[in-house]
């Protein structure tokens, strides 16, 4: 058996809790309180207890996919990609780049939404980025 | 936040309002309850009962959307009383005039007209909240998601000001983020009009700065927020959208219309972890690996910026979102996405950012706790902001008049709907109603309603019943509770197949275009 024990933040709120996940064989099991963390002091909520139990829920999507005659179908990441820049860059060099926004996300890393919103500002050209902090 | 979560802990009187704090943060929650078990006084003005208005010394139940009034009526019992912070007035704010001028109407009998907060419960809560040594202020999205959120906001700073109770520990101006790295997504430019670390893209040398940057001509115009981009999609001004790790159709205000707008989109592409609702209507979804999947930084709510790691591989081909993105920007040749790891783009967030300034890696992963600013390697980070002056120098006073909500009820629409978060779900559900411990806890949408106006369609017990307002209508279960002001219903909006966002107005605030989620008018019927 092979278990492993990893701290990270818990995916939920703003509170930022550290939380450590159990590991058995490739498969997450459960979730432990970090005693250290300033905030959480070695408790956790209910949601925080159960950060675990999506990740590998059997509907996370696995392929990326491309609707065709009104169906999204299964697609590679090469198909998917060269699809995607090259309908971003006809919209772009036909309507402009304010044609097109971009939504940054909540739930994403810094450095993710660092990198999204320097391809939405740097390589299509718009400020017409954003996330649901409002919402 | 203005200060760290921690603080709340040796506060001598924390007022929360519009935040349902031990379910939507329940670790604020509980610093909030140490406190009260450590002396501190606590206040709730919020029209619904919750467990931090069940242990609070005083709570004020106001009518949805009347925020404006009632914080003018506990600043004018505070001057009118003496109970204001004169030297701090004096030494550290300026416009001080405009905020007596406009509060001197506001006195408490005026409040209780417009708000229903009785005008005695009104004074004993500006003398708690005044007189205290540290007191600090609390709130979510029940102050900001208004017509009036600006003005909400700038009343909850004009109160702390006015008792000088910003810039030291334990006191403070504290919105509650919900989302566990909203902060970080508007500290690193996820927003229209700033670059990363709140630059603005409409300032000539910080443009050029990026531009030199990032080897590129940059935009400086502001651009379009999402509820503008949405709308502008039903127009056909906006012809493709690129949605990471968000789902607007469940979270937007009036989703009926917005899914109308978008499905007018000529491309949508969604990279999210599940078909999503707004993946579903996508012509190409990216699958992008979780949390537990990637390494990176989140920034809590108090600017704590903190360090992810993975635990397992990515599921399936699925890959991290910054992986993803780099691929398509090398796909359309683009220059300055080489990066070999997050870590390398911390570093050149760093080289840009201010603020993030003196984060790395590898300093974070040291134990350090860094609050930002952090502006360099050696700087300690700031857990409480404005310590002997503002950053625009003189903290500035607003006078601010109270104006109704976007929406008043009517024969049709007799009752205010508000929306809000349980404990155990987050958001649109997408993650946590996949939770099986979770959603045995609550598993359907319900609203809240009070005996009075549960009586008054005829219903006795639990049962279905059918919500509509001018927008739309869903049909879910009925909780009858006195947790709920007469004439006031609420709904959790977590659940997609009862949407309260098929209900809620998209009328937003003028600045912040932030829709009014928290007041609308609808009708419940027993079906």
């Amino acid at each position: 058996m092979d278990y492993s024990n990893t701290q990270t933040i818990c995916p939920f709120c703003g509170c930022g809790c550290a939380l450590n996940l159990e590991v058995v064989d490739g498969e997450i099991v459960g979730v432990l309180p970090a005693n250290d963390h300033p905030v959480g002091r070695g408790s956790l909520c209910i949601k925080g207890w159960n950060a675990h139990s999506f990740v590998q829920h059997e509907d996370r999507l696995k392929t990326p996919l491309i609707r065709e005659d009104g169906d999204l179908r299964e697609a590679s990441w090469e198909e998917a990609l060269e699809l995607v820049a090259d309908k971003l860059g006809s919209i772009k060099s036909e309507h402009g780049p304010d044609a097109v926004g971009v939504l940054a996300s909540a739930k994403c890393t810094n450095e993710e939404n660092y990198l999204l919103q320097k391809f939405s500002r740097a390589v299509i050209g718009t400020n017409n980025v954003d996330h649901c902090a409002r919402l | 936040m203005t200060n760290s979560i921690p603080e709340f802990e040796d506060a001598k009187c924390v007022l929360i309002t519009g935040s349902n704090t031990s379910e939507a943060h329940p670790m604020i929650g509980t610093r909030i309850m140490r406190a009260k078990e450590k002396g501190a006084q606590v206040i709730v003005v919020d029209p619904r009962t919750t467990q931090m208005s069940m242990m609070a010394d005083l709570h004020l139940k106001q009518q949805p959307g009347t925020d404006v009034a009632w914080l003018n009526g506990v600043m004018q019992v505070i001057i009118s009383e003496g109970l204001a912070d004169q030297e701090f007035i004096k030494e550290r704010t300026e416009g001080y005039e405009d905020l007596e001028a406009a509060v001197e109407k506001y006195t408490p009998e005026y409040v209780e007209e417009i708000s229903g907060i009785p005008a005695e419960q009104l004074r004993q809560a500006a003398k708690m909240y005044a007189e205290a040594e540290r007191a600090s202020i609390v709130y979510a999205m029940g102050i900001t998601q208004h017509t009036s959120g600006v003005d909400n906001v700038l009343s909850c700073a004009n109160l702390a000001m006015l008792t000088g109770n910003v810039g030291r520990p334990s006191t403070g101006v504290n919105p509650l983020r919900g989302q566990n790295n909203v902060q970080g997504a508007c500290d690193l430019g996820g927003l229209p009009n700033v670059y990363p670390g709140y630059q603005s893209v409409a300032d000539p040398e910080v443009n050029h700065k990026f531009e030199e940057a990032w080897e590129t001509e940059l935009p400086d115009e502001v651009g379009l927020t999402v509820v503008e981009m949405v709308e502008l999609a039903g127009t056909g001004e906006v012809k493709a959208m690129y949605v990471m790790g968000e789902n607007p159709l469940v979270a937007d205000a009036d989703i009926n219309h917005a899914r109308e707008s978008m499905k007018n989109l000529d491309f949508l592409v969604v990279q999210d972890l599940f078909l999503s609702e707004t993946a579903e209507i996508a012509d190409v979804v990216l699958p992008a690996a979780s949390y537990a999947e990637k390494s990176g930084t989140f920034t809590a709510t108090d600017r704590r910026v903190q360090l992810v790691h993975p635990a397992i591989d990515p599921v399936g081909e699925s890959k991290p979102d910054w992986e993803i993105i780099q691929l398509l920007a090398e796909k359309m040749d683009a220059p300055g996405f080489d990066f070999a790891s997050p870590e390398e783009i911390m570093d050149e967030i760093a080289a840009l950012t201010p603020i993030y300034g003196g984060f790395s890696h590898k300093r974070l992963s040291n134990g350090n706790v860094l609050h930002w600013p952090c502006l360099s390697e050696d700087h300690p980070g700031t857990p409480y902001l404005h310590k002997g002056t503002f950053s625009r120098g003189l903290g500035k006073f607003h006078g601010i008049d109270f104006t109704e909500p976007a929406e008043s009820t009517d024969e049709t629409y007799p009752l205010i709907l508000t929306t809000g978060r349980i404990m155990f779900h987050f958001h649109t559900g997408t993650m946590s109603r996949r939770s099986e411990k979770l959603n045995q806890e609550v598993s359907e949408a319900y609203v809240e309603m009070h005996p009075k106006d549960a009586e008054q369609i005829g219903l006795n017990g639990e049962k279905k019943v059918k919500v509509s307002s001018r927008r739309g209508e869903i049909k879910l279960a009925a909780r009858v509770t006195d947790r709920i002001k007469p004439g006031v219903v609420f709904i959790p909006f977590h659940f997609a197949e009862a949407a309260a966002n098929a209900l809620t107005n998209s009328a937003f605030d003028p600045i912040a275009k932030i829709p009014e989620y928290k007041v609308c008018a609808v009708r419940v019927e027993a079906v």
